[in-house]
């Protein structure tokens, strides 16, 4: 489904992200694991047209994406959880949620689709009044991940949903993307939890230094040494 | 009592045209940092096409019914074009320049327009046409005109019609989420470029339509003009709080009404030392005294070091 190939990203004459190929397949979870530093969130921005990619291609169910103005990308099916959530401080919850849909006419279906992101998350429920910037980290996640889903999107690109949160927020966030995972959603997940992240998912890349170190099956990867000693603290 | 009931109209007159003007310098300053001081003369540009097509079409022989209302939109649609124009040539090459370079461009445009209006108008005072009736009335020892009312009505109007069109529609919630960040209104599919051409468009707007009415209520008109009137509306956009629409509303009738009320006053005031011709002082000091006891204006928020 989401093909990248030689993806080069720099800022500067500082090479962030090193020819690095990877793709998604319809319907699974990847997760994209590494140490802080590692390109992972410039890997995330570039194929969300975020920033330019230096070089190399992507894409998208067999059309290419890497060059198309970055406020059509969310019209192709793909959706950003930004790194640090990015919900709209100033504007309340549902006005946040409703953002999500911002590409959308079919208000029916918007309405439809606010009662299935209440029902993942009934906190935002009962704060859909309050301004997004009076909520707490975890709720913020939440939201905005629940904005994501209102564009009805094909992939869903996850930056560090775990990110500054409690743990037992975490766990939340986390049941949730795997029912969203579970419902049929692709999910590309960014996370420095490396054991959460392969945990929720079918496979795995490990980044480093900008490339592509390791990759295959998630349990394989959980399993693997060089991630034990280096990911999972062991 | 009567001076007081009087210069209370008169400033509510007077900070109606003042908070049309200042929106449209809130609402770019909102979404996008910029102090677009070529405001007052997209104002000034508004009210000489007004004279031109109106004046036009008087000596031409249509009646005022049919002059007034065709003035007034060669006025508001030939700003609206000037005001994308400025944003296409002016600005949007400098989005990511430091944030003084736009501001010392949009002093350059301030000064081309006027240029441009000098060569195109002529450097002597044009008459406004007489566009509303002059009848007048009085309430209470108070006089007021026709022309006083429509252009209080008519203000209102406006702004709860812009009002219910950034809190109502879905280009307007597209405004207030790009004057949040524009990065992540762009990732919900936002075309950040159309909705700051769209601020533009719609403060211009707004700004034709002030200057159709300062030129019925004055009924005189100067290249000049968009000077000290931009300057006025920004002091009314600062004190109600830069960025802030309701604040800009609020900060336009308080500055009129402030103008006015220290205009009638002044005389007594100094024993009749200063005339009510240095009422120009009154709108500065309010700006020097916001700017140092309370620069986030009246209802601004603390927006911080905002880009």
């Amino acid at each position: 489904m989401l093909e990248v190939t030689g993806l080069h990203v720099a800022y500067g004459g500082i090479q962030a992200v090193r020819s690095i190929t990877f793709h998604v397949n319809e319907g699974e979870t990847v997760a994209l694991i590494g140490a802080n530093g590692a390109g992972k969130t410039s890997t995330l921005k570039a194929i969300a047209r975020v920033i330019d990619a230096a070089g190399g291609d992507v894409h998208f169910r067999g059309e290419k994406i890497s060059r198309i103005a970055p406020h059509a990308l969310i019209r192709k099916g793909i959706a950003l959880v930004p790194e640090g959530r990015g919900v709209f401080p100033r504007l309340t919850v549902l006005e946040n949620l409703r953002m999500g849909a911002f590409i959308r006419d079919d208000a029916v279906d918007i309405e439809t689709d606010l009662e299935m992101v209440f029902g993942y998350f009934p906190r935002l429920k009962e704060r859909e009044s309050q301004l997004a910037g009076t909520l707490s980290g975890g709720e913020q996640q939440m939201l905005a991940i629940g904005r994501a889903l209102m564009s009805r999107p094909k992939l869903l690109l996850l930056d560090e949903p775990s990110m500054g949160l409690a743990p037992i927020m975490v766990q939340k966030i986390f049941e949730v993307i795997r029912a969203v995972a579970s419902a049929g959603m692709t999910i590309l997940l960014v996370e420095q939890n490396a054991r959460l992240a392969l945990q929720s998912s079918q496979r795995g890349y490990v980044m480093e230094s900008g490339g592509i170190t390791l990759s295959g099956d998630a349990a394989e990867l959980l399993d693997d040494p060089k991630v034990r000693a280096a990911y999972l603290g062991e | 009592m009567d001076i007081f009931l009087q210069q209370l109209i008169n400033g509510l007159v007077q900070g109606s045209i003042y908070a049309l003007v200042a929106l449209g310098y809130t609402m770019v300053y909102g979404i996008m940092g910029l102090i677009n001081f070529a405001h007052g003369e997209v104002v000034m540009i508004g009210t000489l096409l007004a004279i031109s097509v109106a004046g036009g079409l008087l000596q031409a022989g249509w009646p005022v019914a049919l002059a007034g209302p065709a003035g007034l939109a060669a006025a508001v649609l030939g700003c609206m074009a000037l005001g994308w124009g400025l944003e296409r040539v002016a600005y949007r090459p400098l989005r990511n320049a430091p944030r003084l370079t736009p501001l010392i461009t949009a002093i350059g445009m301030s000064i081309v327009l006027q240029n441009l209006a000098m060569m195109v108008w002529g450097r002597n005072y044009l008459g406004f046409p007489a566009l509303l009736p002059k009848a007048g009335f009085e309430v209470a020892g108070a006089h007021f005109t026709a022309v006083q009312v429509v252009i209080v009505v008519v203000s209102a109007a406006t702004m709860a019609g812009l009002l219910a069109l950034v809190y109502r529609t879905k280009l307007g919630m597209a405004m207030r989420a790009t004057a949040q960040s524009p990065a992540v209104a762009r990732l919900m599919g936002v075309d950040v470029d159309r909705v700051i051409a769209a601020a533009f468009v719609i403060g211009s707007a707004l700004g034709a339509l002030a200057g159709v009415m300062v030129g019925s209520y004055y009924e005189i008109a100067h290249y000049q003009m968009g000077f000290m009137l931009g300057l006025k509306a920004f002091t009314a956009a600062v004190l109600g709080g830069i960025g802030n629409l309701g604040g800009a509303m609020a900060g336009g009738v308080l500055l009129g009404i402030i103008e006015a009320l220290g205009a009638g006053y002044i005389g007594d005031l100094t024993g009749g030392f200063l005339g009510s011709h240095y009422q120009d002082i009154f709108a500065f000091v309010v700006l020097i005294g916001v700017l140092m006891f309370k620069p986030s204006g009246l209802f601004g928020e603390k927006t911080g070091e905002r880009a």
